[in-house]
């Protein structure tokens, strides 16, 4: 009885004629195509449209250029700080029990909830000239708003997330078992932490960084509303994108988001051989 | 594996770090001043910019670097209250650089009376930007409520663009009316059942009208409507002036408060006063805006303006009065206008 209802399971699950599996197959297929390569290719192919030359002088431009350097700046700032971040608080939440665990896995994933504008609004609220901390900034001349300390700042909020949320769920199913033996044959907690935990969790941290860069790079919503827009000096590539299509440069609009999806498919193209090698460890973090 | 990759790893993570802030390199000490602008004005500043810092270097020898942004221009205003550090402000309305002055204090309420002419160097106003060959034959106003004519502006309530075309509107009709204006508000009613889509902004509606081909004439800005003549081809579309338009004035001021505190006062007034000169009249001219000295431009340029009759804001008995009369909740905006009737 058992038998025969698994073997009729077996063959309905490949019981599709030729035809309704093409046709399944072909969907698939026509919609990636047309809403993931489709508009990929457009961003190339407009870049491009006035030939290589153009392309590259468009990247030369001062502002473009320095809007390039910026968000290497921003990303080069914010996402090691995220690391550090992201691994402390896996850390702590992976292997330690404590009050307001809860309450704080929850503070981790707010970024994710909140709308990127929000985002930036708040350090709006809490940075400028009208805020109780601008009058005490300003005597002290720190420039936080519409300038690099809170275009870093606005990323790091939206990025911290990344980091933390890939770890976590691997190192709680890793557990605690190797960190206790380490601690028995007497390794101090930094011993540990470097020779046993960093190990154990590599590949995943390398993933939830490349993630935590792509979206570093590409962060458009709360940056604009903390940049200030000037010009050469706080606008970073997603800006200057939308700059450059409000002034009819569309070949040069296209070159640098032509940059930004090849900085993704940079990233993508590493997730995938990262995922192809270390998919077991990286497994457990894919909950997303 | 062992720490050793473990430790290659982050070494690598850090040289790629340092190679991507090594990039950044260090900022100059030169003057620098903060020039905080509204859409549509980055070429003429462009090349005034450079114009100026030529001049200001022939003159005392000092270089000085002019920073521009660029928005819309509430945002703009709203960002140089939230302490953006703009050593001048060159917006589109009256009211936004009132409301630094009302929110911030870094600008004397009386700021208008500085320099002359309302402190708008230059002015400009609403004209029509209408398909190639004009096959609506749209000449005036009164074209526009025609059965078979779509218009395109955005929303007055978002745009400050938009408020200028819609009081251009209403003193053709009121004008047209013997100064009634209760035909001049049918009229607008009547103007704005021909609007199929209202954009937030100036450039999004010339967005819809240029690149998704949406409805037979764009009111648009002067400076505007030339730009994306030139920017788009004079093949695809024709610009069109009414018998009448209203005056619009963008106003230029200095951030007293910002200037305090920099020490760039001198170099900022002189940055103001350049745009009264006659090097700065001819630039605005070349970029399309009507130069308060038409003197001082080059003939060509100025030929490209038609006469026309203008009013102006004080016609409405000033901004004041006007945006909540017209454009406040429950102005006439409000009772004339319900999308998709």
């Amino acid at each position: 009885m058992a038998h025969d209802a698994s073997s009729t399971l077996v063959t309905t699950a490949t019981s599709e004629t030729r035809l309704s599996r093409g046709i399944l197959t072909a969907v698939a297929l026509g919609f990636v195509l047309l809403f993931l390569l489709l508009p990929l290719a457009t961003v190339f192919i407009e870049a491009f449209r006035k030939g290589p030359a153009e392309f590259f002088a468009a990247l030369r431009d001062p502002e473009t250029f320095s809007a390039i350097r910026l968000t290497l700046l921003v990303a080069g700032i914010a996402v090691p700080l995220n690391l550090v971040f992201g691994v402390a608080a896996a850390w702590a939440i992976a292997k330690f029990e404590f009050k307001g665990k809860a309450f704080l896995t929850t503070l981790i994933d707010l970024p994710f909830s909140v709308s990127p504008v929000i985002s930036g609004l708040v350090f709006v609220l809490l940075f400028s000239s009208q805020s109780m901390l601008g009058p005490l900034l300003q005597s002290y001349d720190i420039q936080i708003l519409f300038a690099v300390p809170g275009l870093v700042l606005a990323t790091v909020f939206v990025t911290f997330p990344f980091v933390a949320r890939e770890l976590i769920p691997l190192m709680q199913e890793q557990g605690t078992a190797d960190e206790e033996a380490a601690l028995s044959l007497g390794a101090t907690g930094w011993q540990t932490f470097w020779h046993v935990t960093l190990p154990n969790i590599k590949w995943g941290l390398l993933y939830g960084v490349l993630l935590c860069n792509a979206r570093a790079m590409g962060e458009f919503g709360a940056v604009s509303v903390v940049s200030g827009h000037i010009r050469g000096q706080t606008n970073t590539m997603p800006l200057q994108v939308e700059i450059l299509y409000n002034e009819y440069n569309f070949v040069a609009a296209f070159a640098v988001a032509a940059l930004l999806a090849l900085l993704a498919l940079v990233t993508l193209v590493l997730k995938t051989a990262l995922e192809l090698r270390y998919s077991d460890e990286i497994a457990a973090s894919r909950r997303h | 594996m062992s720490s050793n990759r473990l430790a290659g790893i982050a070494k690598l993570a850090l040289v790629v770090g340092s190679l991507q802030l090594g990039l950044v390199g260090l900022a100059h000490a030169d003057t620098t001043i903060l020039n905080v602008s509204y859409d549509p004005t980055r070429e003429l500043y462009k090349e005034f910019n450079a114009a100026f810092a030529e001049k200001w270097r022939a003159d005392t020898g000092e270089t000085v670097t002019i920073q521009t942004s660029h928005g819309g221009s509430g945002k703009q205003a709203r960002s140089v209250i939230d302490g953006l550090e703009a050593d001048v402000v060159t917006l589109a309305l009256e009211a936004d650089i009132d409301a630094i002055a009302r929110e911030s204090g870094k600008i004397p309420a009386d700021w208008k009376t500085r320099l002359d002419n309302n402190s708008s160097p230059y002015t400009s106003t609403i004209v029509f930007l209408v398909r190639k060959g004009n096959p609506k034959g749209i000449k005036d106003w009164g074209d526009l409520v025609r059965e078979d004519v779509q218009v395109i502006t955005p929303n007055p309530k978002t745009s400050g663009g938009a408020r200028w075309n819609f009081l251009a509107a209403w003193a053709w009709a009121r004008a047209a009316n013997n100064g009634d204006d209760t035909k001049a508000q049918e009229y607008v009613t009547q103007l704005f059942k021909h609007v199929p889509v209202l954009d937030t902004g100036a450039r999004g509606a010339t967005t819809t009208f240029v690149q998704r081909g949406l409805g037979d004439v764009l009111l648009a800005w002067e400076n505007e409507a030339y730009l994306s003549l030139e920017e788009l081809g004079p093949d695809n579309f024709d610009i069109v002036t009414p018998s009448i338009s209203i005056k619009a004035e963008p106003p230029v001021a200095l951030v007293d408060g910002n200037v305090e505190r920099k020490g760039t006062r001198k170099v900022a007034e002189a940055y103001l006063d350049y745009l009264y000169s006659d090097a700065g009249q001819k630039i605005a001219a070349k970029h399309y805006y009507r130069p308060f000295k038409p003197e001082a431009a080059d003939p060509e340029d100025t030929a490209r303006f038609k006469e026309l009759k203008l009013v102006t804001i004080n016609d409405f008995g000033g901004w004041k009065e006007a945006q909540p009369k017209f454009f406040g909740d429950g102005g006439i905006f409000d009772q004339i206008y319900r999308p998709g009737q």
